[in-house]
C-alpha cells in the first residue's frame, strides 16, 4: 500500500468518527458501558502510546525518563499542553548535553 | 448581546490563534516521527491537512513506518480516534435541529480536542461559524508545523531532534495526567496502562507488527474493564471533553 494510501484511509475513517454522529445520532448515547468505555479510551491508548516510548524515542533513555517525570509533575501542577510539552524537550534537551 | 454570523467567524479566529501556536510546536515534533517514518514533507503535510489528529496521525506514521495492512489500519484508528466518537454526540446535543446536513458534515472536520474544547464551551447552541473560525486559523498552524518539523527535522543536530522527539509525548501527558487529580479511576487506569505497554514492550516475542496491536489490546482490554467496574456518571462525560 503506498504511502499516500495509508494517509487518504486515515483520513476517511477519522473523518467518519467525527462526522457520524453529528450527523445521525440526535440523541445521547444511552448504554452506560459504551459511555464508560470512550471515555476510558483516550487515557488508555495515550498511556500506552507515551510509555515506554517516551523514554525510547530519546537518545538517552535516562534524559526521556526525567523529562516524562517532569512533564508529569507540571501537568499535575496544571500547566498547559504547550508549556508541558515545550518543558520536556528542554529538558532531554539540557540532559543530553551533560549525559552520554 | 446577539453577534451575527461574521462577529461569530472572528470571534472563533480569534480563539484559534492560541491553538495554532501550540499545534505549531507539537505538530513539528510530529514531522520528525513522520520523517523518522520515511515519509515526505507533501505526505506529512498533506495527511495534517487532511486528518489533524496528533495521536491518530502519529500512529498512522508508526503504521507506515511497519507497513501494516488495511485491516490493522482501520482498527488502530477507530481505537486511537474513538474519542471524537463522543466529541461529536456531545456537539450535536449543542446544535439546533435546524442546523442543515452540509453545516453537521463540515462541523465534523473540525472536532479536534481543542476546538472541541472551546465549541463544547460556547455559551448557549453552538453555531458551527465559531468552530470554523477557529478550525481556519489552528488547522494552518497545525499543516505548517508539520512540513517544518520534516524539513527541519533532516538539518537539526541529532541532540535538538531527539529533544523535540519528546514534545508529542509530552503533549499526551498534557492531556492524560490533570484529570488524575480528581479522578482516582483515572489515576489507576493511567498507571495500570503504562506498566503493562511497557511489560508487554519487554517481552521476548515484541516486535513492529506488535507495536500497533500492542495498543488496540490494552486499550479494548483496559478501558473495557474500566467501563464494567467503574462506570462513569453524566458529569463525568462532560468532564471528558
Amino acid at each position: 500500500m503506498s504511502h499516500i494510501s495509508y494517509i487518504l484511509l486515515v483520513a476517511l475513517v477519522t473523518y467518519l468518527l467525527r462526522a457520524l454522529p453529528l450527523t445521525l445520532i440526535r440523541k445521547p448515547i444511552r448504554s452506560r458501558f459504551i459511555r464508560s468505555f470512550l471515555y476510558y479510551v483516550p487515557y488508555v491508548t495515550l498511556a500506552v502510546m507515551t510509555f515506554p516510548a517516551m523514554v525510547q524515542a530519546t537518545n538517552v533513555p535516562l534524559a526521556g525518563g526525567i523529562a516524562m517525570a517532569a512533564a508529569i509533575i507540571l501537568a499535575l501542577m496544571g500547566q498547559k499542553l504547550l508549556t508541558v510539552s515545550v518543558a520536556a524537550c528542554a529538558v532531554v534537551f539540557v540532559l543530553e548535553l551533560f549525559i552520554k | 448581546m446577539r453577534m451575527n454570523r461574521r462577529q461569530v467567524f472572528l470571534r472563533g479566529m480569534k480563539d484559534g490563534v492560541p491553538i495554532a501556536l501550540g499545534y505549531f510546536a507539537v505538530a513539528f515534533t510530529l514531522g520528525i516521527h513522520a520523517r523518522n517514518a520515511g515519509l515526505s514533507v507533501f505526505e506529512a503535510t498533506l495527511s495534517s491537512l487532511l486528518t489533524n489528529a496528533s495521536a491518530g496521525e502519529y500512529a498512522a506514521f508508526s503504521l507506515i513506518r511497519q507497513a501494516a495492512g488495511v485491516i490493522e489500519v482501520i482498527i488502530m484508528t477507530v481505537v486511537i480516534n474513538a474519542r471524537y466518537l463522543l466529541m461529536s454526540c456531545a456537539l450535536s446535543q449543542k446544535l439546533t435541529p435546524d442546523v442543515p446536513l452540509w453545516q453537521r458534515m463540515l462541523l465534523g472536520q473540525c472536532v479536534t480536542d481543542e476546538i472541541f474544547g472551546i465549541s463544547a464551551a460556547y455559551p448557549g447552541n453552538l453555531d458551527p461559524v465559531y468552530s470554523y473560525g477557529a478550525f481556519s486559523v489552528a488547522s494552518p498552524g497545525w499543516a505548517l508545523g508539520t512540513a517544518l518539523g520534516v524539513m527541519l527535522g533532516n538539518v537539526l543536530p541529532g541532540n535538538a531532534v531527539s529533544a523535540l522527539s519528546v514534545g508529542l509525548y509530552g503533549m499526551f501527558i498534557a492531556v492524560i495526567i490533570p484529570p488524575t487529580r480528581t479522578n482516582k479511576v483515572l489515576t489507576g487506569v493511567v498507571i495500570l496502562s503504562m506498566a503493562l505497554s511497557c511489560l508487554m514492550a519487554a517481552a521476548p516475542l515484541f516486535d513492529f507488527i506488535s507495536e500497533g496491536m500492542r495498543t488496540i489490546l490494552l486499550t479494548v482490554l483496559i478501558a473495557g474493564g474500566a467501563a464494567a467496574l467503574f462506570p462513569v456518571k453524566d458529569e463525568q462525560k462532560e468532564a471528558a471533553a
